[in-house]
């Protein structure tokens, strides 16, 4: 495996036209390693979350290039890059986007099942994982029975119950409480201690 | 079940509300459906009952005739020469037509006379009750046992009524596969009969039934009787024209095909309306699957799962309704005239393809604009 996870150079991205022309990327170089955790700050508006889905195959530059574990991600075709994503990446979003029809062990399961493993076995794994955010006992209830720290976690273990090599987490605390934002970011670095490049936004 | 489509399944069924409104949706639309198209087939097979129950395989009639009920007399030289037709096994004549019956009590009630030819009555019932050869005696009739049998009151073997001033004997019960259209008892009785006890104009043969030597010679008959100035019809062919008739000349039709849309639009747009809603509140979290990986064709696959298994089990439920309610209205009215038919089957199936692909090109389109860039920015 490779020691460099990210490697991008050169990042241009811009959105409309014109006088409409709003530049997001200027020419935005970064380079990450496995086990680094990486803090990306910064005023609202000056393309944090724009950088990342770059990163992550999310969202084509104007130019420049991204390496992930030495692969050039934007000369995939989509399902190609939808492919790896979904093997090397991890992602909690902001508002978590957990299904609420779904228990917690079932969302934790999702990317499993999407790589089509079977769904017993999915269910299991993901109950593992539970059990290292510390919500086994709550893996039978619905997301809109936990806490918003306990959802964030529940996202936390969806993210990595695939082990993926990079773990992208977005504002992963902003609507949490102090003390619950410290637990998950001593989480998190604990998690991204065994060898996964962590972006935290 | 793979994986994805087992989320899809659980994506929908855990959401009881909408899918309960889903179902009920295309539940009452394919009942509709069903049970109008099943009433229309139930009073076409009425309508051509006397076909059905004769069975006879080619019927030779007048040009004019449109439905079993509105026959015009032929002359007896037809009869003669259907018989010399090269093709033709055999061939007999039938008679039908309506009559009042003077009852016991003095009330009058039409009837419908079928009369079957005298020598080798082709196209006799079967006898619930009595003996067939007792049709040859004195004034005998036999009587059909259906939803309108009580309307002679309830006649036995033996049982006597008054025809046109004649003289009228139960001398047997039968049963046949198929009820008349018009609410009014059957009596069977001879051709001879028939003609004696009902004022005729001058033709009186109603119908020529054909037996033909092979099925390959029924082209070759149906050119000879149009050579004479007839129409020689299949058994499916006449009612075909029965059911034209009602389709495109009473209205019967029109007003099915009318309710029966109205019914298709009625399933679309509630269930349309209600599964383009689902989507829309998981629109984020299909966006969320978008972003981990999920590639745009799976997530048209688990859209177009949910609606073709609420499709189905609606259509299954729709179906199952329909059949109960027509099982239970003819425990009560044994001869109410609905019946479900393949083709009822395909009809409401096509339609209910139609509504799931009609629900589910919106919600695609949806889910395929969606940019996981948008979840990103929240």
């Amino acid at each position: 495996m490779p020691k460099t996870a990210i490697q991008a150079t050169g990042l241009v991205k811009w959105f409309g036209d014109g006088e409409a022309k709003t530049m997001a990327l200027r020419n935005v170089s970064l380079e990450a390693q496995f086990g680094e955790m990486v803090y990306i700050v910064g005023p609202s508006g000056s393309g944090k979350t724009t950088l990342l889905s770059v990163l992550t195959g999310i969202l084509k530059p104007n130019a420049g290039k991204v390496l992930l574990e030495d692969v050039d991600i934007w000369s995939l075709n989509s399902d190609q890059l939808a492919d790896f994503r979904l093997a090397k990446i991890g992602f909690v979003f902001q508002d978590y986007h957990l299904f609420p029809r779904l228990t917690t062990a079932e969302n934790v399961a999702i990317p499993l099942v999407l790589r089509d493993k079977d769904w017993g076995g999915s269910i299991k794994e993901a109950e593992k994982y539970l059990e290292v955010v510390g919500l086994k006992s709550r893996a039978e209830l619905y997301p809109v029975k936990l806490s918003g720290g306990e959802q964030q976690r529940v996202a936390i273990a969806r993210a990595i119950v695939d082990q993926p090599d990079i773990l992208i987490m977005d504002e992963p605390t902003a609507s949490l409480d102090g003390d619950t934002g410290v637990a998950i970011l001593s989480f998190v670095k604990k998690t991204s201690s065994i060898r996964i490049a962590a972006f935290w936004l | 079940m793979k994986g994805i489509l087992r989320l899809a399944y659980k994506l929908l069924v855990n959401d009881t509300a909408k899918f309960s409104a889903l179902l009920l949706g295309i539940t009452f639309a394919v009942f509709l459906m069903m049970f109008i198209t099943s009433m229309f087939s139930g009073v076409m097979n009425h309508a051509s009952s006397t076909v059905i129950n004769i069975g006879a395989p080619v019927w030779v009639m007048d040009p004019s005739v449109e439905t079993i009920s509105n026959s015009v007399g032929m002359p007896d030289y037809v009869l003669d020469a259907v018989r010399s037709m090269q093709g033709v096994k055999y061939a007999v004549p039938l008679y039908s037509g309506g009559a009042l019956v003077k009852l016991g009590d003095g009330t009058w009630q039409s009837v419908t006379v079928v009369g079957l030819d005298d020598t080798s009555l082709y196209g006799r019932p079967e006898l619930l009750e009595g003996k067939i050869e007792d049709i040859y005696a004195e004034n005998g009739f036999i009587v059909v046992k259906d939803a309108e049998f009580s309307k002679l009151e309830n006649p036995r073997i033996g049982s006597t009524f008054e025809l046109n001033d004649n003289r009228g004997v139960i001398v047997g019960v039968a049963r046949v596969a198929t009820s008349g259209l018009y609410g009014i008892p059957t009596l069977y009785t001879t051709y001879e009969r028939a003609i004696q006890y009902i004022p005729n104009p001058r033709f009186t043969i109603s119908y020529v039934l054909v037996e033909p030597k092979s099925a390959s010679d029924i082209p070759r008959i149906k050119q000879q009787v149009e050579a004479l100035g007839y129409r020689a019809r299949t058994k499916e062919e006449f009612m075909k024209k029965t059911e034209d008739f009602f389709i495109y000349k009473t209205g019967g039709g029109t007003n099915m095909m009318i309710m029966t849309f109205i019914s298709f639009i009625v399933g679309l747009s509630i269930s349309g309306q209600t599964f383009y809603t689902f989507i829309l509140e998981n629109l984020e979290r299909f966006g969320a699957l978008k972003a981990i990986g999920t590639k745009s064709r799976d997530l048209v696959r688990m859209i177009l799962f949910q609606a073709t298994f609420t499709a189905l089990t609606g259509y299954g439920l729709g179906v199952g309704g329909c059949v109960l309610l027509i099982y239970l209205a003819k425990l009560r009215l044994p001869s109410y005239a609905a019946m479900v038919t393949f083709s009822n089957l395909a009809v409401s199936f096509a339609m209910v393809v139609m509504i799931a692909a009609g629900s589910s090109y919106a919600a695609v389109r949806r889910v395929l604009k969606i940019e996981p860039f948008e979840i990103f920015r929240g």
